[in-house]
């Protein structure tokens, strides 16, 4: 019975998703993508894609972050839209 | 215009949610995926390659191909990015801080240096202070996250994980440093130069394991035609030359991330950043 973990982690993905895309604040944009690739990463290993979810931990909710805010660091913090 | 977007975002987003109703059920033994091909990566895997994990397998030796190209991918990417980001004129303005009274020089001659040692130190326009939790806890970090990098790379064949995490995870731990000291500390252990060598080493390793295939009288790519270069049971000979392909992902991986996240924090400049 692993079936409501799943859903469960697909409705924070589906939220951390919206929120990613309508908070103005680049740099919780950055944080709330790399809560969306850990949960993503969750929701590999529920469905046993073990590879998969190690990379998607380290390159998504890691690396890919810290260039998210790399980049922030050096443009703007504020989206103009 | 923001609520054509939302129109058109979900119009899209349904149809794809319309398609997904065609697609096999998940884990379906009769779907095409898992009817051809997958029944013979299961049954022989152990056979062919003597490698548990059949995903490393798959990956690095049935579609090695792929794989040597992704690194050759990430290469570009790194490339791309020295190339468009690098910035070789020297910053005008420099700021010393002297250390044991907290003065701050700013030295509006870019040509005059201070000798940065016990007396000065150098210091970026927004510096915040090194904190010394943060930098005893990074140092004593730093070595564990390296050798578990090198044990993902290492035990690919046998586990989760291969040449491109491990290669994440060991440039993330280049990448902690730089955080949690400055940028310079960084560019200085590892010079730029070093960091371009391994990433075209990486996939040189790659290309090369793959090409002396051929003179030994096998295909491109084709491990086991290695077997009299490696001592050893000609049997695991597979695996091996898996494990020296993930290798050479694993530096090729590393080198490009840490080249990624200095141009980018430095804007090329290679001198003051996150």
């Amino acid at each position: 019975m692993y079936w409501p973990i799943d859903l469960i982690v697909l409705t924070f993905v589906i939220l951390c998703a919206i929120a990613a895309i309508s908070v103005k604040d680049l740099l919780g944009t950055a944080i709330l993508f790399g809560a969306y690739s850990f949960m993503m990463c969750l929701l590999w290993a529920v469905m046993g894609a073990v590879d998969v979810a190690f990379t998607e931990a380290s390159v998504g909710a890691g690396v890919s972050t810290v260039f998210f805010v790399a980049a922030i660091f050096r443009t703007s913090r504020r989206t103009k839209d | 215009m923001k609520f054509l977007g939302v129109v058109i975002v979900c119009l899209t987003g349904g149809l794809l949610l319309y398609g997904t109703a065609d697609f096999p059920d998940w884990g379906d033994p009769s779907s095409p995926a898992s009817t051809h091909l997958s029944d013979y990566y299961i049954e022989k895997t152990i056979e062919d390659t003597q490698v548990p994990n059949i995903v490393t397998s798959v990956l690095a030796d049935y579609r090695g191909f792929d794989t040597m190209f992704e690194t050759a991918v990430i290469f570009t990417a790194g490339l791309a990015c020295f190339l468009l980001l690098r910035d070789f004129r020297g910053k005008k303005e420099r700021f010393y801080r002297h250390k044991p009274t907290g003065v701050i020089l700013h030295i509006k001659d870019g040509k005059k240096t201070l000798a940065v040692g016990k007396e000065f130190e150098h210091m970026d326009k927004d510096w915040v202070p090194s904190d010394l939790i943060i930098k005893t806890v990074c140092r004593i970090l730093i070595p564990f996250i390296q050798i578990y990098a090198m044990y993902v790379v290492a035990h690919g064949d046998f586990s989760p994980g291969g040449g491109f995490q491990g290669g994440v995870i060991f440039g993330s731990s280049l990448i902690l440093l730089a955080i949690s000291y400055d940028l310079k500390t960084l560019v200085k252990r590892i010079k730029e130069k070093v960091l371009g060598i391994f990433a075209a080493l990486g996939v040189l390793i790659y290309v090369g394991i793959a090409a002396i295939c051929m003179p030994m009288g096998g295909n491109f790519l084709d491990y086991s035609k290695l077997a009299p270069l490696v001592p050893g049971d000609p049997h695991h000979v597979r695996a091996l030359g898996m494990l020296g392909v993930e290798i050479g992902v694993g530096f090729a991986v590393m080198a490009v991330m840490a080249i990624i996240y200095i141009n980018i924090v430095s804007e090329g400049r290679h001198d003051e950043g996150l």
